[in-house]
C-alpha cells in the first residue's frame, strides 16, 4: 500500500519586545541567571501579572501577515501543570478564545504556490530554564515570562521538504516584521511537529507522532524524512501505531520514544481570573495593518514587477529583509534598464562570495558604486568576466576601488588590435593543421585558435575581438 | 477609657490636639496585649513579651497610626504565611498594594499579623496552622474566619483597627461574631496585588473597624485602581466620610425573602427583625424582595472558589521559598513538601477544585457554575433597579463553639450562605453589630448595595449606629 505523509507544525517565537509578556522585567538574554527577574516573574504570593501592549501588537502583527482574523474577544487562560522551571506551576496561555485564528501562508516550491493553513496564533508566556548538573538540577527564571507566540498550523504540510520551506517563509516574514530574532539555535524559535501517515485516497487522520528536540530546520526536515521512514516500514509490515512523543536525536540520527502508552495530559485549562477578557479594538487593528511592512511574497511580485525579474531570482533576493533592501540598492543605482546584469552578479558572485564568507549578502563590507563600476568594467568589455570575479574577491578585502586593484593586477583585457596582430600572427605560423581545416570549414578550429591566443596573452586578450581579427585573417588571405 | 479602646477617628483627633502621643497609643496596645492575648490569640508568631516597634510617617493624614494586617497580606520585610506551614519563613520583598496605600497615608503596619484560616480556607480562623483564636465574647467559641484574628483583634482591643479579606465572607462573618464593623468593597475596587490569592475571582481587601467611620476611613486609603492589578477599575474614590451623618428617609431597602429560611438562628431572627424595625423607623422604605437563585449560591461558591485556589496554590511546591520536605526525586518532593506544608482544609479544597477543573468535569462543574454565578448577579442587577439596598443577618447564627463544626465540612460551609452571593455578585456588602444573643454574643446585620455604590453602605450603617450602642459594647476577657 502506498501512504501519504500528513504534518503539521507548532512553532514558538519568543517576541523581542522591551519587557516581559506579564511584568516590567527588561528582556536581555545576556544577564547572569535569575539576574533578569522580579516577584511577578518569580510568581511570588500575591504577585499578579498585567500584560504587556507591546506583546499583543506584535501578536496581532505576526497573525495579520497570516491573514488570520483577529478575534474581536480575547482573553488569558491557565494552563496548569507542574514542573521546576514553571515559577507559578500553570503558564498563561490562550485556550478557547486566541487572539486570532484562520489564517494562512503560502509556501513556494518548484514554483507552485501552496497555501498552508494556520489554525491559530495567541500569545502565551515562556517558563525558565532547567541546567542540569552531575547531582542536582538549578533553574534560571530569566526566560520565565517572555512573551511567546505559538503559531499552530493545519495538517497541510505533506512532505519534509515543505516542513523546511513552510519554516523558512515564517521565518523570513517573522524578520520583516522585526518581532523576533528566529534563531532557532538560540531557542527564540522552537518547532515541534506533528506527523502521520494514512493510507493514500483516505481522508482520515492516521495515529500521530509528536516529534520535539529538533534545534534546526535541517533538524526538523531531517526528524521528519526518519519519521516517515520508520511508520512506514511499521505500517507496511502490519503494526499498528500508538500516539507517542519522540525526541530527535540530532547526532544519531533517529527518534526516539519519549514516553509512551501515556493518557492524554490533562492541563486543566480556565480562564486566568487576574487577567478579564479584554477587547481587541477594531481601529488598533487597522492601525497596525496599516503599519505592516511589505512582506517578502509582496516584494518578491514587486521585484518581477519593477525590476522584470524571474520568480526564482526575485525569490533568492527577498528572503531576507536586509538582503532584499541590500540588492534593491544595487538595482536602483545600476544604469542600465535592464537589471538582468547586476541581478546575476547578486545572486551570483555577490552571494557566493557570502556564503563563502558564512555572511548575509548586506553584510558584504562593498561599496555599491563600486560594485556598479566594476560591472561597468565587464559590460564594457575592458575585463574578462573571470578578472571580475578575482577583483571582487579582492574589492571585498582590501575596499579599494574597482579602477585601482585592475590595474594593480593587470586585469585589463588587450583589445588592441596592433598588440593583438603580433600574437595572432605566431599562433598563425604555429599551428598550420589547425589554419588548414579552418578554411575547410571546421569552426571548431577557430575556438582553438582562439584559445592559443588567450594563452599566449596570459588570459588578457579580450576573446571576442580576437576571434574576429583570427576570421577576418584567415577569410582575406 | 483605655487608648486602645479608642476608635481611630477618636484617636487622630486627640492626636492632633496633642492631648498623648502615639508612643502613648502602642503602650496602651502593648499593655492589653499582655493582658489578653495569651487567651484570644488574634497574632501568630509573637515571641513572649515582644514589644511591637512601629515605622510611623506621623506627619501624614494617620499620623503613624497603627493597622493590624491579616496575615495574607503581604508586607515588606515582615513574614506573610497565610498561617500555613507551607509558607514558613515566607519574607515578601515587596508590599502590596494597600500597605503602600496606608504607608503614604502615614499609617504604620503594626508588626504582629493577624491569624486567619490557613489560605483564608475557613470560617473560624481554626484551620490556622498556628491554631485557633477565640472569640472575646466567649473564649470558648470561633471569632469566625478567615480573618477570625483581625476581627478578635479589634473587638478585644489589641488593635484600633485592621485589614482583612473577604472571599466568601471572610471579613463579614468574622466582624459579625466579633461585634465589629466589616466591609467588603466591590470587586476591583481595591488591588488585589500583594494579597496572597485564594480564589481570584472573588478575594477583596477590606476594613474591619469598630464603627462605621473608621471603616469609611479606611476604605478611602485603600482603594483606587493599580496598575499593577488588571482586575481594580479605574474609577474614582469619592470621600466616603462624605456619606456618614446623612439621613436615610426615603432609602429602599430590599428584605430578601431566601434568606429568612429554616436553619436560621431564631434569635439572630429576631435580633435581625429588630434592625429592621428600627431602619423602619429612620424613614427607610422596606419592601420584600426575591434573589430566587440564592439556593445555588454555595455550591456555585465552592465549585469556582475550589478551582481557582486549585491553581493559585500551585506553586506552593517547595522549590523557590516556603517549607520544602527533601528527597532525591522531584516528584517526591513535590508530593512530601505538599502533603506536608498544607493542613487538612486547604487539601479538600485543593483537591475539589482539581476534580471540577479536570477534564470530562469541566462543562458539568466549572462552566454550569459560572453560569449559575451570572444568574446569581442578575438577580441583584434585577433588585437594584428598584432598590438601594438589601438588608440581611450576616450569618444564619452567632458564633459557634471552637470544634463543633469542624469535623463537618458542609455545615461549616453553610455559616457563609448569606455572604457568598454578594462576592459571586461582584457587589459590596458591611457587616454592622446590630444586637446580641441572650449569651450575649454578637449578631451583624448585612448591608449590600450596587457595585461601586460603597456610600450607600456607610450612609445606611452609619445612620443605624448612631441610634445604636451595640458597637460600643466592649467584651469582658
Amino acid at each position: 500500500m502506498k501512504y501519504e505523509t500528513v504534518i503539521g507544525l507548532e512553532v514558538h517565537l519568543q517576541l523581542k519586545t522591551k519587557t516581559k509578556a506579564f511584568c516590567g522585567c527588561a528582556i536581555d538574554f545576556g544577564k547572569t541567571p535569575n539576574s533578569g527577574v522580579c516577584p511577578v516573574c518569580l510568581g511570588f504570593p500575591g504577585t499578579l501579572p498585567v500584560y504587556n501592549k507591546e506583546a499583543l501588537s506584535s501578536a496581532i502583527k505576526v497573525a495579520l501577515a497570516f491573514s488570520c482574523q483577529i478575534q474581536e474577544f480575547t482573553k488569558f487562560d491557565r494552563k496548569n501543570y507542574f514542573y521546576p522551571d514553571l515559577p507559578k506551576n500553570y503558564q498563561i496561555s490562550q485556550f478557547d478564545l486566541p487572539l486570532s485564528r484562520k489564517g494562512y501562508l503560502d509556501i513556494l516550491s518548484e514554483n507552485n504556490v501552496k497555501r498552508i493553513g494556520i489554525t491559530r496564533v495567541h500569545l502565551e508566556e515562556d517558563a525558565g530554564k532547567l541546567i542540569h548538573e552531575l547531582n542536582s538540577s538549578l533553574v534560571d527564571f530569566n526566560r520565565a515570562g517572555v512573551p511567546l507566540l505559538e503559531i499552530v498550523s493545519e495538517p497541510d504540510l505533506s512532505s519534509p521538504q515543505e516542513a523546511f520551506d513552510y519554516l523558512t517563509n515564517l521565518k523570513s516574514i517573522i524578520e520583516y516584521l522585526d518581532v523576533s530574532d528566529c534563531d532557532m539555535e538560540k531557542g527564540s524559535l522552537r518547532c515541534d511537529a506533528n506527523i502521520s501517515l494514512r493510507p493514500e485516497g483516505v481522508k482520515e487522520l492516521g495515529v500521530k507522532t509528536e516529534l520535539k528536540n529538533m534545534n534546526s530546520f535541517k533538524g526538523v526536515k531531517d526528524a521528519l524524512t526518519f519519521e516517515v521512514s520508520r511508520q512506514n516500514e511499521l505500517l507496511e509490515s502490519g503494526e499498528t501505531l500508538f500516539q507517542e512523543t519522540r525526541l530527535w536525536e540530532a547526532d544519531k540520527g533517529v527518534t526516539l520514544s519519549m514516553r509512551n502508552k501515556e493518557g492524554a495530559k490533562d492541563y486543566r485549562y480556565f480562564p486566568d481570573p487576574d487577567l478579564t477578557v479584554f477587547i481587541i479594538e477594531q481601529p488598533m487593528v487597522l492601525r497596525i495593518k496599516a503599519e505592516l511592512p511589505e512582506l517578502p511574497h509582496e516584494k518578491m511580485h514587486r521585484f518581477m514587477r519593477d525590476y522584470a525579474l524571474t520568480q526564482y531570482d526575485a525569490k533568492i533576493l527577498v528572503s531576507s529583509k536586509k538582503d532584499a533592501q541590500f540588492a534593491e540598492e544595487c538595482i536602483r543605482s545600476y544604469p542600465q534598464k535592464d537589471k538582468k546584469g547586476i541581478v546575476n552578479w547578486l545572486i551570483g558572485p555577490l552571494l557566493s562570495e557570502a556564503n563563502s564568507r558564512k555572511l548575509n549578502l548586506h553584510e558584504l563590507d562593498i561599496n555599491k558604486t563600486e560594485l556598479i563600476n566594476l560591472i561597468g568594467f565587464v559590460e564594457d568589455g575592458s575585463i574578462s568576466h573571470l578578472s571580475a570575479k578575482l577583483a571582487l574577491t579582492q574589492m571585498i578585502d582590501s575596499q579599494k576601488p574597482a579602477a585601482v586593484i585592475i590595474k594593480e593586477n593587470n586585469m585589463l583585457q588587450i583589445s588592441d588590435s596592433g598588440e593583438l596582430e603580433q600574437i595572432i600572427s605566431s599562433v598563425i605560423q604555429d599551428n598550420e593543421k589547425t589554419v588548414i581545416s579552418f578554411k575547410a570549414g571546421k569552426t571548431n578550429a577557430l575556438m582553438f585558435l582562439v584559445g592559443q591566443v588567450m594563452k599566449k596573452s596570459s588570459g588578457k586578450a579580450n576573446p571576442k575581438v580576437v576571434g574576429e581579427l583570427i576570421k577576418r585573417r584567415l577569410t582575406d588571405a | 477609657m483605655e487608648l486602645n479602646q479608642l476608635t481611630a477617628h477618636e484617636l487622630l483627633a486627640k492626636l492632633k490636639k496633642g492631648q498623648f502621643v502615639l508612643e502613648d497609643i502602642l503602650n496602651s496596645l502593648y499593655s492589653r496585649i499582655q493582658t489578653v492575648e495569651p487567651k484570644v490569640k488574634a497574632f501568630v508568631r509573637i515571641k513572649a513579651g515582644e514589644r511591637p516597634v512601629l515605622n510611623p510617617s506621623a506627619d501624614a493624614l494617620l499620623g503613624g497610626l497603627p493597622i493590624t494586617i491579616k496575615d495574607n497580606i503581604c508586607t515588606a520585610g515582615l513574614n506573610t504565611e497565610c498561617c500555613s506551614r507551607i509558607l514558613e519563613h515566607f519574607c515578601p520583598p515587596y508590599d502590596a498594594t494597600v500597605i503602600s496605600k496606608l504607608k503614604n497615608a502615614g499609617g504604620s503596619i503594626f508588626p504582629f499579623k493577624a491569624n486567619m484560616d490557613e489560605f483564608a480556607f475557613g470560617s473560624s480562623t481554626e484551620n490556622s496552622y498556628f491554631g485557633p483564636t477565640h472569640n472575646p465574647w466567649n473564649l470558648t467559641c470561633v471569632p469566625g474566619g478567615s480573618s477570625g484574628g483581625s476581627a478578635a483583634a479589634v473587638a478585644s482591643d489589641e488593635a484600633i483597627w485592621a485589614l482583612g479579606s473577604d472571599t466568601g465572607g471572610s471579613i463579614r462573618q468574622p466582624a459579625s461574631f466579633c461585634g465589629v464593623v466589616g466591609l467588603k468593597p466591590t470587586y476591583g475596587r481595591v488591588s488585589r496585588f500583594g494579597l496572597i490569592a485564594f480564589a481570584s475571582s472573588l478575594d477583596q481587601i477590606g476594613p474591619i473597624t469598630k464603627d462605621v467611620e473608621d471603616a469609611a476611613i479606611l476604605t478611602g486609603i485603600i482603594s483606587g485602581y493599580d496598575t499593577n492589578d488588571s482586575t481594580s477599575v479605574n474609577k474614582d474614590v469619592p470621600d466616603y466620610t462624605r456619606s456618614l451623618g446623612k439621613d436615610i428617609k426615603g432609602i429602599k431597602i430590599g428584605i430578601p425573602k431566601e434568606y429568612f429560611i429554616e436553619g436560621m438562628d431564631s434569635e439572630v431572627k429576631g435580633v435581625i427583625q429588630e434592625a429592621i424595625s428600627k431602619l423602619k423607623s429612620l424613614g427607610s422604605i422596606l419592601n420584600p424582595v426575591s434573589l430566587p437563585h440564592t439556593q445555588y449560591a454555595v455550591p456555585v461558591y465552592y465549585i469556582i472558589a475550589t478551582a481557582e485556589a486549585s491553581s493559585n496554590l500551585a506553586r506552593f511546591d517547595g522549590v523557590q521559598y516556603g517549607y520544602r520536605a527533601h528527597s532525591d526525586n522531584l516528584i517526591e518532593m513535590y508530593k512530601k513538601t505538599r502533603a506536608e506544608g498544607f493542613g487538612e482544609e486547604a487539601k479538600r479544597r485543593i483537591i475539589l477544585g482539581t476534580f471540577v477543573l479536570s477534564h470530562g468535569y469541566y462543562d458539568a462543574y466549572y462552566l454550569r457554575a459560572l453560569k449559575v454565578r451570572t444568574l446569581i448577579k442578575n438577580d441583584f442587577d434585577a433588585v437594584f433597579k428598584d432598590f438601594d439596598c438589601i438588608v440581611t443577618p450576616t450569618s444564619p447564627t452567632p458564633a459557634f463553639k471552637i470544634g463543633e463544626r469542624s469535623a463537618d465540612p458542609l455545615k461549616m460551609y453553610l455559616s457563609d450562605i448569606y455572604t457568598i452571593s454578594v462576592n459571586l455578585a461582584g457587589i459590596p456588602a458591611i457587616s454592622i453589630p446590630c444586637g446580641f444573643t441572650k449569651k450575649g454574643l454578637p449578631v451583624g446585620l448585612q448591608i449590600m448595595a450596587k457595585p461601586f455604590n460603597e456610600e450607600m453602605l456607610f450612609r445606611l450603617a452609619h445612620a443605624f449606629e448612631q441610634e445604636t450602642e451595640w458597637h460600643k459594647l466592649k467584651p469582658k476577657i
